[in-house]
């Protein structure tokens, strides 16, 4: 529940403050915030198969934004930025698929 | 999220810190997915483009702004083209036009106002003849004559008649009496209106053996005026011709 009311807070503070991104964060805030998302649907599945572990949510949570992030900035450093970006967003879109279809299982038994 | 099994309610939950950390990662997740999405948004889809690929939509602009470039040089040549061959085609319709003025004099076909003579010739015996007329003609013209056009009687009434002289113009007797101009009946007494030098026209038809003297010796009188305007307001339909062409 309170992890719920934060993810609210946190939504309310954006609408409400409207900050800019900063330049050198631009790049990366999307891939960050995909990788993020990779990791709450990961903890959800895990909370409904019993095995949630808040450490690991948050080292998974944390390490998953620095990776994505990392691998997009060795992108740009290499000159793939765009193509590695791709990359990296379709395999987090296959992991939130999978975690979403497991879910899925789990809350409609289907 | 509160502990299973534990009292306290869910406004005052017992938090430790990895509680702490998960809410505070999952407010930072709604956070920047808010502004990302926010920045998304406002500044359009470019924003979020990357490098290669603004560099890729430059050169496509600036090839497509080179191709425009080219596109409006071209036109603009056309346009100038196009006013320019306006500009020619209109002084060559002035010209044309100036040409079917002056031609029209001569042809008869617009009417013709200048300083000239009016040669009135009375008949009382009715024995002027075509010939009488002709040499008149002849004289004006090699005084100078420019647009001519001959006056009468038509018939009994007291309607005249103006015939254009022109190139083709003949003078027959008519049948009971008169002369016929171009087919037309004119009855004396017979009037000339000439455009031209009229000092020169005047001394033409005075010279002794002249016209004046002719009109004279067959019983008639030739009255010559002189005006600083004379109208030759006769006009003459242009027929095309049936057999002569313009030689190329």
């Amino acid at each position: 529940m309170i992890p719920a009311l934060a993810l609210v807070l946190g939504v309310a503070l954006g609408l409400v403050l409207e900050p800019t991104v900063p330049v050198a964060l631009q790049p990366y805030l999307p891939i960050a915030v995909v990788a993020a998302l990779d990791a709450v649907f990961g903890a959800v599945r895990a909370q409904l198969e019993g095995i949630f572990d808040d450490k690991v949510f948050v080292v998974s949570f944390v390490s998953n934004v620095l990776v994505a992030a990392l691998v997009v900035f060795l992108g740009d450093q290499l000159g793939v930025g765009g193509q590695l970006s791709t990359g990296v967003v379709v395999v987090l879109g296959i992991r939130i698929f999978s975690n979403a279809a497991a879910i899925r299982r789990r809350v409609f038994s289907a | 999220m509160s502990r299973p099994g534990r009292p306290g309610g869910l406004l005052v939950p017992r938090m430790r810190r990895v509680d702490v950390a998960v809410a505070l990662l999952l407010g930072l997740l709604g956070f920047a997915a808010v502004v990302q999405v926010r920045t998304t948004q406002e500044e359009g889809p470019l924003a979020a483009a990357r490098q290669e690929d603004l560099v890729q939509i430059i050169d496509d602009l600036d090839n497509r702004d080179a191709r425009l470039r080219a596109e409006v040089a071209a036109l603009e040549q056309t346009r100038q083209e196009l006013t320019s061959g306006t500009g020619r085609t209109s002084a060559a319709l002035e010209e044309a036009r100036r040409r079917t003025q002056l031609l029209g004099v001569l042809a008869g076909t617009v009417p013709a106002t200048g300083p000239g003579i009016r040669l009135t010739m009375t008949d009382p015996d009715g024995i002027l003849g075509p010939d009488v007329l002709l040499s008149a003609l002849q004289e004006l013209r090699a005084a100078g004559a420019e647009a001519v056009q001959v006056e009468g009687r038509a018939g009994e009434g007291t309607r005249d008649v103006q015939v254009r002289v022109v190139a083709s113009t003949s003078f027959v007797a008519g049948d009971e009496g008169g002369i016929a101009v171009d087919g037309e009946r004119l009855l004396p007494p017979y009037r000339f209106v000439v455009i031209g030098d009229p000092a020169t026209l005047v001394s033409a038809l005075r010279i002794p053996g002249g016209v004046v003297d002719v009109v004279e010796q067959l019983g008639g009188r030739a009255i010559v005026d002189r005006s600083s305007a004379v109208e030759v307001g006769a006009l003459r339909r242009l027929e095309p011709p049936r057999y002569a062409r313009p030689t190329p």
